[in-house]
């Protein structure tokens, strides 16, 4: 058997590995609130659309709906789940390419293909 | 478990490659099933020829002659060129990139029994005497007529098979991503690396539609699904697009790592660097990125719209310019080279002009209005025969003469490698040279037979010749991989004297754990830089000889593809027999029982330790391994 070797960390890796701990963890909070910010305005703009608030039409609402759903899965993406930390760039490139297939396949059916 | 030769009996030897995770054992077990494959789908070539021989022949019926054309396009792209590739970048890759075995061995071997079990699968067809007769396309409404279990054959042997090659696809991709040695940057990596890389990118995103395609088919053959039967509300046109989404990617899956084959060749017998590798690394990611976009020019006559078919045109030609660049690549790296004629290096110069043929007929096709007057002709035949029998199996043979050192640890006789060479060389271009023509002629792909006095006769009878001197080549390669064999010459690290990448630093072939210390790699072309700097052990090791970890073997990937395998006769007999539900449930338990036995039981591996590793290299140095 190779033997386990234990590698201490020095007070200033301590100290930096605490401050980045702390750092991640404000971030997500705010992204949290942020994210529930956006869920509540998307349901409001639902209710007002419901009750006939000027303004709040489906063609408005509908996009906006969207918008923010891309900007919750990107947020969850970075920050929940890591990828804006280093080592993530192939991840990152598989996911995007997998995402541009399945946009652009369905895309060409609905515009050139069955029309 | 040790590394000292030791006589072992015929069961103990068997039940050691049944189970075996080790990278290397699991390539020559592809190239074996992949050329038995390729056995099968030749002879049926040459069934198809010799009925072709003369007009109004009757050597096979109609009917037997749709089964062999389906069963030989079928059996050669996905089981014999895939399987022979992927036995190549599992032994080869690896070492490359300086890994002591893939990322997954458990899903490498389970890989390999999917892929074999599939193939029995879909071959078992012929002892039934119901065989896969739509074509290798299988479009949906003529499979969902096809009378008999034949197309069922299909749909589930390539499903198994298909799961096998998904597998082996993630696989390479997590271990070129996370193994490679100290110092082994992305720009560092060997061009077969590169496409093994770039092609299991391609599979992992073009293999997942044909799995929906084959179970949208097996749900309407066997199940009473309606997915493509228009009369129920479904789209026949749909399998077509889905197969092509699958089947676009898929040519490319063959023939990239064909590329980085004839990559390494080209360097390593021209004895000069890689000409233009940045580019080389681009074309091979471009073209990756562009077979995704371009299936519809398999469907130009179908009546997409000339908007559709405009765009697709467009794109098709657009991957022209990358390839174009590959080839220029390759003739500037020959230029001014100190050129050996190797036999390797003969079937990569001859690769050169016949993939270029095949290239142009290839954009001739992908002009949309010629493609009318082309489409399901013998032109059509004659290009993509041109692209995979002048790209993948000249590659495939290429480097089963480079390789064969280094994965057997014998040299082919060069001699008959050469002869091997010639016979096939010009019987590939007598064949299909002259099918172009015939397609001119008007003589349509997929018939049985023909009459007389339409001017096709000579033709024919040429092209028939061409088949029996491919196959004239073949039986010699087969008779010197024997000779060679029976002989046993054991050949040093570097046979062909002038390696370049790191494979060739190492014993052949290489001890299991491949290397007994890590390598650094110091630039491109590693190797040829220990070289140039004179360094004797030819690695520079990147860390001290300590144990090292292995995974145990395990029988249970091979336990796991057989339960699928039941579990396929079941679905196929469910529907007119009381016994067919049952075993569809008992196969697929019983693969299911192996998953959790695998889950719960720890396999912890075991270490060789450094004594046995220093043993081993005092033995290589003795040269008496």
């Amino acid at each position: 058997m190779s033997e386990v070797q234990m590698i201490k960390r020095s007070p200033a890796e301590q100290s930096l590995s605490q401050r980045r701990a702390k750092e991640s963890m404000r971030s997500q909070i705010a992204m949290f609130a942020l994210m529930i910010f956006l869920t509540l305005v998307s349901f409001s703009m639902v209710f007002a659309h419901l009750n006939d608030v000027a303004g709040f039409s489906k063609f408005f609402v509908i996009p906006t709906l969207f918008l923010f759903a891309a900007v919750q899965v990107g947020l969850q993406l970075y920050y929940f789940m890591h990828m804006n930390e280093k080592g993530h760039g192939v991840p990152q490139m598989f996911m995007f390419t997998g995402a541009m297939l399945g946009f652009l396949i369905p895309l060409t059916f609905v515009t050139i293909v069955w029309w | 478990m040790s590394s000292v030769a030791q006589k072992s009996g015929f069961g103990a030897t068997l039940w050691d490659w049944l189970t075996t995770v080790d990278h290397k054992k699991i390539g020559i077990l592809y190239l074996l099933g992949g050329l038995f494959f390729f056995v099968l789908g030749g002879i049926e070539a040459m069934i198809i020829r010799l009925q072709l021989i003369t007009p109004n022949n009757d050597l096979v019926s109609a009917g037997l002659f749709n089964d062999l054309i389906t069963m030989h396009g079928t059996t050669m792209i996905f089981l014999a060129a895939m399987p022979i590739l992927f036995g190549f970048m599992n032994a080869i890759m690896p070492l490359q990139i300086g890994a002591r075995d893939v990322a997954f061995p458990f899903i490498n071997s389970l890989g390999f029994w999917m892929f074999a079990f599939g193939g029995l699968f879909l071959n078992i067809s012929w002892l039934f005497g119901e065989v896969p007769d739509a074509g290798w396309t299988s479009y949906a409404s003529l499979s969902l007529h096809s009378p008999g279990h034949g197309v069922d054959f299909y749909a589930i042997g390539l499903q198994i098979a298909g799961g096998g090659t998904l597998m082996a696809g993630i696989n390479f991709l997590v271990t070129i991503i996370n193994m490679r040695a100290p110092g082994m940057t992305y720009m560092r990596m060997p061009l077969f690396t590169w496409t093994t890389f770039v092609a299991s990118a391609m599979i992992l995103f073009a293999f997942p539609p044909l799995t929906v395609g084959l179970f949208f088919l097996t749900f309407d053959r066997m199940f009473s699904g309606n997915f493509f039967d228009h009369t129920m509300g479904g789209n026949t046109i749909i399998w077509e697009h889905i197969f092509w989404i699958f089947g676009h990617p898929e040519v490319y899956i063959l023939i990239l790592p064909a590329f980085g084959i004839f990559s390494e060749i080209f360097s390593v017998f021209s004895r000069k660097r890689l000409f233009g590798y940045t580019a080389m690394v681009f074309a091979t990611v471009l073209i990756g990125f562009l077979g995704f976009m371009v299936w519809a020019h398999h469907m130009f006559t179908v009546g997409l719209g000339p908007t559709a078919n405009a765009i697709f045109a467009v794109a098709t030609m657009a991957i022209a310019v990358p390839t174009g660049v590959k080839i220029f690549n390759w003739l500037l790296t020959i230029w001014g080279g100190s050129i050996k004629v190797t036999t390797p290096m003969l079937y990569a110069l001859g690769f050169i002009p016949s993939f270029v043929m095949g290239g142009v007929t290839g954009v001739m096709q992908g002009a949309a209005p010629l493609d009318y007057q082309l489409h399901d002709s013998y032109f059509i035949v004659a290009h993509f025969h041109y692209v995979i029998v002048g790209g993948v199996v000249l590659a495939i043979f290429a480097g089963l003469h480079y390789w064969w050192p280094k994965m057997f640890g014998t040299i082919l006789n060069e001699f008959l490698g050469k002869i091997t060479f010639v016979f096939f060389f010009i019987g590939f271009h007598l064949t299909f040279l002259i099918q172009h023509w015939l397609g001119f002629w008007g003589m349509p792909r997929r018939v049985w037979t023909f009459m007389d006095g339409q001017g096709w006769n000579l033709a024919n009878f040429i092209s028939t010749i061409g088949a029996l001197l491919m196959a004239i080549g073949f039986t010699v390669m087969v008779i010197n991989i024997i000779m060679t064999t029976v002989k046993n010459e054991r050949v040093g690290n570097d046979p062909w004297g002038d390696g370049r990448t790191l494979e060739w630093a190492i014993p052949s072939p290489p001890p299991f754990y491949n290397f007994p210390a890590t390598p650094l790699i110091r630039g491109l072309d590693t190797l040829w830089v220990e070289k140039m700097e004179g360094s004797k052990e030819m690695i520079t090791p990147a860390e001290p000889i300590t144990d090292i970890h292995m995974p145990h073997g395990s029988i249970i990937p091979m336990l796991m593809s057989l339960g699928l395998f039941i579990a396929g006769f079941g679905a196929m007999f469910h529907q007119e027999t009381s016994w067919g539900l049952g075993v569809l449930i008992f196969g697929l338990a019983f693969t299911f029982v192996t998953m959790a036995t695998r889950s719960v039981k720890d396999d912890l591996g075991y270490y060789v330790t450094k004594e046995q590793i220093l043993q081993d290299q005092e033995n290589f140095k003795r040269g008496r391994n």
